[in-house]
């Protein structure tokens, strides 16, 4: 039984991050992904989104810069004899 | 003396400070732990300054923010009560001394402030884009090219620096909120917790600084399709 209309894609794209995130209730889950069933273009969409965060990431960082780390120590040591 | 924290090679392990309860952690800083104190640089330096990036206005501040930071800390390890964890605690003392930086430099509004503001209207994509009326009204107009899986071009330099540069013009709660979740990997708890603010907020905030990461992307694989 259909609880409400389908969804547009206006709707699809911004309830993305609430799918991606976990944040649907089941009902709208799956009207959210019986509107990817019948849209490509939301599927894609979806896809961009992924690829999106992916890319984000790697903007990380994991190492600090040696001087910053340095004067770091300095800031220990010079707070130990406080 | 060297300490060990230059560890490159991937076949080491290193000792995540993570997997030690927070409380010895906090009692082996009292003690004055130097080890201890290096290892939790490393593993939080990098994410603690690319935040603070985001509330001043240069990278050389955002170091001196950090520095206060750590002070601040050290200086108020005493208070550390375990309520939180003390990644949380830390980069509160983080957000805290950044802000009153960032208003030092007169460029920061409060957070709280900024987040309260999501109740603008801020489409994730160009209305002009979906059909206005008829039987498809909303759906896509001008719809989203495929990329390549995985695109090549999101994973060079260039991808990066378009995604660098977006970020650092999104507005300040929607920039925070996406460098601690996308970069760094925070939780959304986490986040909530370091910047006090509601899970809806916190998705609100992040779904407009992904959807302009995005179209700023969509943007740029459209330029560089055109070179």
């Amino acid at each position: 039984m259909k609880l409400s209309r389908d969804l547009t894609c206006a709707e699809v794209v911004e309830l993305v991050t609430e799918y991606l995130e976990g944040g649907l209730s089941a009902p709208e889950r799956e009207r959210f992904e019986e509107h990817l069933g019948v849209c490509d273009w939301c599927v894609t969409y979806l896809e961009q989104m992924r690829q999106t965060i992916g890319s984000t990431g790697q903007l990380r960082e994991e190492d600090l810069d040696p001087q910053l780390q340095d004067a770091l120590i300095e800031v220990f040591r010079g707070w130990k004899t406080e | 003396m060297h300490y060990g924290w230059r560890v490159s090679s991937p076949e080491s392990t290193v000792q995540t400070v993570s997997a030690l309860e927070d409380r010895e952690l906090v009692a082996a800083l009292r003690t004055g732990d130097e080890t201890v104190f290096s290892r939790l640089v490393r593993e939080h330096g990098p994410g603690m300054l690319r935040v603070a990036r985001n509330y001043v206005s240069s990278q050389a501040v955002a170091e001196e923010v950090v520095q206060e930071a750590w002070l601040g800390v050290l200086r108020g390890l005493d208070r550390f009560e375990g309520r939180s964890s003390f990644k949380t605690w830390l980069y509160r003392i983080l957000m805290n001394t950044a802000m009153s930086r960032g208003e030092r430099e007169a460029r920061t509004v409060p957070f709280a402030t900024l987040a309260g503001e999501v109740g603008d209207d801020e489409p994730a994509i160009d209305p002009s884009r979906f059909t206005a009326e008829g039987r498809w009204a909303g759906h896509w107009a001008v719809p989203p090219d495929n990329w390549a899986s995985p695109e090549p071009r999101l994973l060079e330099a260039e991808g990066r620096e378009v995604i660098d540069r977006t970020i650092a013009q999104l507005p300040e709660a929607q920039a925070i909120v996406i460098t601690m979740c996308d970069i760094e990997g925070f939780g959304p708890e986490e986040v909530c917790n370091v910047l006090d603010i509601s899970l809806t907020n916190q998705r609100v905030l992040l779904h407009r600084a992904r959807s302009r990461v995005r179209q700023a992307l969509e943007d740029y694989m459209g330029e560089t399709r055109a070179r």
